[in-house]
């Protein structure tokens, strides 16, 4: 049985899991990273567009932080993508796959759009806005606990599920345009943009500020409820595990339903921001795909709504940096798709070497000798 | 004199330091059924899995039809007639009998459904099966799954026939007609190994017996020439001595009542027949079975993580002196109750604790709803993890590492510790020591013994008869969802526990 003999040798690459890394390496590789990837970019940019990469990167930089109304620009979308964000974040906290934050937003929008345009300027500004609010999240949670009741009850797909009620939150919307608006045009002005019924005030001349605000205070709470609340354990403890929920008695389907009513309600309050404090309209394309963006940001974070500021300001930083490089040196669009994916790329590929341990065959045994 | 089918000689397999095969020599003739008898763990699935492909034997030789062969993989296994039944079928729900029958085979030419049909009538009707071949899997019985498998492995052309542990899932009728089923097969020339657990089907089918312990074969014995009791010892081995420390039992009350329990899984099988025992304070109760008795549904459904078909669970409070019913309750009703259960499970990382979480938080799991407030409490869970760490000499970085991170023995250790702060009544612990090594189990021992000292009720579901008949007070064994007897673990041999282990026919035998 000597032909088995290979069968023995140790593969050339052999990847392990390591225990955990301290902080600060793991930090060093993420830097790393970062500076890899401007370096192969650079080298894409020089071979694709003989342009200068330095200049490239300036004006990417620029575009977030050129002008101050730049900087309000970005914190807008910051602060939209990272509301997104901390609403899925306890829904795959708790291992449910909900991709349905886009559909979420937009009830929410939809909730606020209609109580403007119903109720305009019949009751006082702040009784409205409040109404607003309420009507969003609640229009939010109730498109989220659908899909988590189905699940609680008779374990159907909740990624499916979550999925298709978008698009008929999308429909809905667009039903709901061709009512309100009397040409039959499929696209709505500004609503009440005469009496400016229903919009968030501007604070200090800002009219991002007070959205900003609320998205703040909405991280911190988010925080504090995932990390320090009974609920915030059980959400862990049920995604970590469905038997060890069953074992200490934890009401698994109870758990469902409410954290994802969380999770929807953030939602419809982005829905709210987004029409109230930001568009003053809406539209099926309101949500633009955040939804599914902030998936990624939330994973990036590894759930920890703090670290979520900081991984969304990295996907918005790219993502006006691309549109600004493409206008300033009137490149395609692609070239500044392609700078992004690399940015991406090294980013999260650089976690797998935060998690995991390389060993070469050869250099295992000289040590195996020394 | 019939020539072998399948020979085996010196098989020796290891997983790092453990010997799963130890020189293993075996043979089985055409037109003979071989029973293949031992304890878990004893190495019978190893061996059995080397013969179809999925392990590579470190040492020795696998001759069929007197040549020898090298089995790399199952498809090896498949090209020299091989064919095994597994416990668990591997079946699509959704296609019919004869879909599933051809799945995978890679004939030439065109397929045709129909001459496939043909062919399975065919089959079926020669051994006797009742099958029928439009029947899709998800309407058939458990038998009727089997059936399938069996065809599946014959249509393949299989001369050698492995089944482990084939009548598990079978009522007694179901298994009449396997056997009739087997019997034929073997009138055909074929060789079948079956595996199993119960003796009297040992006795009722097979021609010879090997029988495993610990890796290695004790001996093949004519199966007409041996009885029940030669291969009960031959299977448990000599009495080993352990030097456990066994207190008397002191004032025992009645704590846990169990009266006739019946639990029927989701299939519809029945799990838990007719239960009925006592577990007194002070004093340990051992659980003795075959794994997959029934013992995990039993401390499940103590512990109301599933609910019983029928019957009563009573217990008796110490402090108020009420009886209370655990029935239909779930674990925060019965703590809401006043009981005090703790509940060591069999799955401690899937169930007992949560891997990725810390110590600290692993403690709180059964009182992290305590207090008034929305929030955790941290501070005392971190205290009882210190203590933990410190009483039990748990090995960790850290009261804040993560549980996945910490071996066997301190996982175990973690989640016995937590258990047993919250000062149980009833404390109970299914296979507490399997994969630990010898001082943490002697540890577990130690922790149970002072839990019995201090008056709990505890109840020990093992695996090891040595450890039950010196550390239990009493032991009650389990054998196909029953109760096959309840002895005193200090009279008790274990020819006899090992005989009730297998004892799944006939009557209750009382103490």
């Amino acid at each position: 049985m000597s032909n088995k003999s290979g069968r023995k040798h140790e593969p050339l690459i052999h990847i392990t899991k390591r225990a955990s890394m301290v902080w600060y390496k793991a930090w060093i590789v993420r830097a790393v990273a970062i500076v890899a990837a401007l370096l192969v970019s650079a080298v894409v940019i020089t071979l694709l567009t003989k342009d200068n990469p330095v200049e490239v990167y300036a004006a990417m930089f620029k575009g977030s932080f050129g002008t101050e109304r730049k900087v309000w620009v970005m914190l807008k979308e910051l602060v939209v993508l990272l509301c997104v964000s901390l609403a899925v974040t306890p829904a795959f906290k708790m291992r449910f796959w909900n991709i349905g934050a886009e559909g979420q937003v937009l009830m929410g929008a939809l909730g606020a759009a209609a109580c403007m345009f119903y109720i305009d300027d019949k009751i006082p500004n702040v009784a409205l806005i409040a109404v607003m609010l309420v009507v969003s999240i609640l229009l939010g949670m109730i498109w989220g606990m659908i899909p988590a009741f189905f699940k609680a009850i008779w374990n159907t797909n909740e990624t499916l599920f979550t999925l298709m009620m978008n698009y008929v939150a999308m429909q809905l919307i667009s039903f709901f345009i061709m009512i309100w608006v009397p040409n039959g045009s499929s696209v709505m002005g500004t609503i009440n943009s005469a009496t400016e019924s229903g919009w968030l005030p501007s604070l200090f001349g800002q009219k991002y500020l007070f959205s900003i605000l609320i998205v703040a205070v909405t991280t911190v709470a988010l925080f504090i409820y995932l990390k320090y609340s009974k609920q915030g354990y059980e959400i862990s403890v049920v995604g970590e595990s469905e038997n060890t929920a069953r074992y200490v008695g934890i009401n698994v389907k109870k758990v469902i339903i409410r954290t994802m009513a969380i999770s929807g309600g953030i939602c419809g309050l982005a829905g709210f921001l987004l029409v109230s404090g930001i568009n003053h309209t809406v539209s099926p394309n309101l949500a633009g795909g955040v939804g599914f963006t902030a998936i990624m940001v939330s994973w990036l974070a590894k759930f920890n709504p703090i670290v979520m500021i900081l991984t969304s300001f990295l996907i918005v930083f790219l993502q006006i940096g691309a549109g600004e490089i493409a206008t300033t040196f009137r490149l395609n669009e692609s070239v500044a798709d392609i700078v992004t994916g690399i940015i991406l790329f090294f980013i999260i590929g650089c976690e797998f070497f935060v998690q995991y341990k390389i060993n070469f065959r050869s250099k295992h045994k000289e040590e195996g000798h020394a | 004199m019939q020539e072998n089918a399948i020979e085996l000689r010196n098989i020796t397999k290891r997983f790092g330091n453990v010997v799963a095969n130890n020189n293993i020599s075996l043979s089985v003739k055409k037109g003979e059924i071989l029973s293949l008898l031992g304890e878990n763990g004893s190495g019978k699935t190893t061996l059995m899995n080397m013969i179809s492909g999925i392990y590579f034997p470190d040492e020795g030789h696998i001759y069929i039809d007197g040549k020898e062969v090298v089995i790399s993989s199952p498809k090896d296994s498949f090209k020299y007639g091989i064919g095994m039944i597994h416990q668990h079928f591997k079946l699509v729900d959704l296609f019919t009998a004869t879909e599933n029958i051809v799945l995978g085979l890679k004939e030439k030419g065109r397929f045709d459904i129909k001459i496939a049909k043909g062919n399975v009538k065919e089959i079926s009707a020669k051994y006797g099966f009742a099958l029928d071949p439009n029947k899709k899997i998800y309407e058939m019985s458990v038998s009727e799954k089997q059936t399938v498998e069996i065809i599946k492995v014959l249509y393949r052309g299989a001369e050698i026939l492995i089944l482990d542990e084939p009548t598990a899932v079978l009522t007694p009728q179901e298994t009449k007609k396997l056997f009739k089923v087997l019997k034929r097969m073997r009138e055909d020339g074929k060789a079948i190994i079956i595996i199993t657990h119960k003796l009297h089907e040992v006795m009722a089918i097979s021609d010879r017996v090997a029988v495993l312990r610990k890796g290695e074969c004790i001996g093949v014995v004519n199966t007409a020439e041996t009885n029940e009791a030669e291969l009960t010892e031959m299977m448990v081995g000599k009495k080993i001595e352990l030097n456990i420390q066994r207190s008397e039992v002191v004032n025992p009350v009645d704590r846990l009542v169990v009266e006739n329990v019946n639990y029927y899984d989701k299939e519809g099988i029945k799990i838990l027949d007719d239960i009925s025992f006592t577990a007194r304070s002070g004093e340990i109760l051992g659980i003795a079975g075959i794994a997959g008795s029934g013992q995990r549904e039993l401390l499940e459904s103590i512990a109301g993580l599933i609910s019983v078909s029928s019957g009563s669970i009573k217990y008796n409070d110490p402090v108020t002196n009420e009886t209370e019913d655990l029935c239909s309750k779930n674990p925060v009703q019965i703590r809401d109750l006043g009981v005090r259960l703790s509940f060591v499970p069999e799955d401690r990382l899937g169930m007992g604790l949560v891997a990725n979480m810390d110590i600290v938080d692993n403690m709180m799991l059964r009182s992290y709803n305590q207090g008034k407030t929305a929030f955790v409490e941290r501070k005392e869970p971190r205290d009882l993890a210190e203590r933990i760490i410190k009483q039990l000499e748990v090995v960790t970085p850290s009261a804040t590492t993560p549980v996945r991170q910490l071996s066997g023995g301190n996982v175990q250790k973690v989640l016995v510790g937590r258990e047993i702060a919250s000062s149980p009544t009833v404390l109970m612990a299914a296979y507490p020591v399997r994969g630990l090594d010898i001082n943490s189990s002697y540890l577990i021992y130690n922790l149970l013994t002072k839990q019995k000292d201090s008056g709990v009720a505890v109840v020990f579901v093992g695996e090891d008869l040595d450890v039950l008949l010196e550390l239990c007070d009493r032991i009650m064994v389990i054998a196909g969802g029953r109760v096959s007897g309840i002895v005193d673990a200090r009279t008790a041999t274990k020819e006899e526990v090992g005989f009730l282990m297998t004892k799944t026919d006939g009557g209750l035998t009382n103490e």
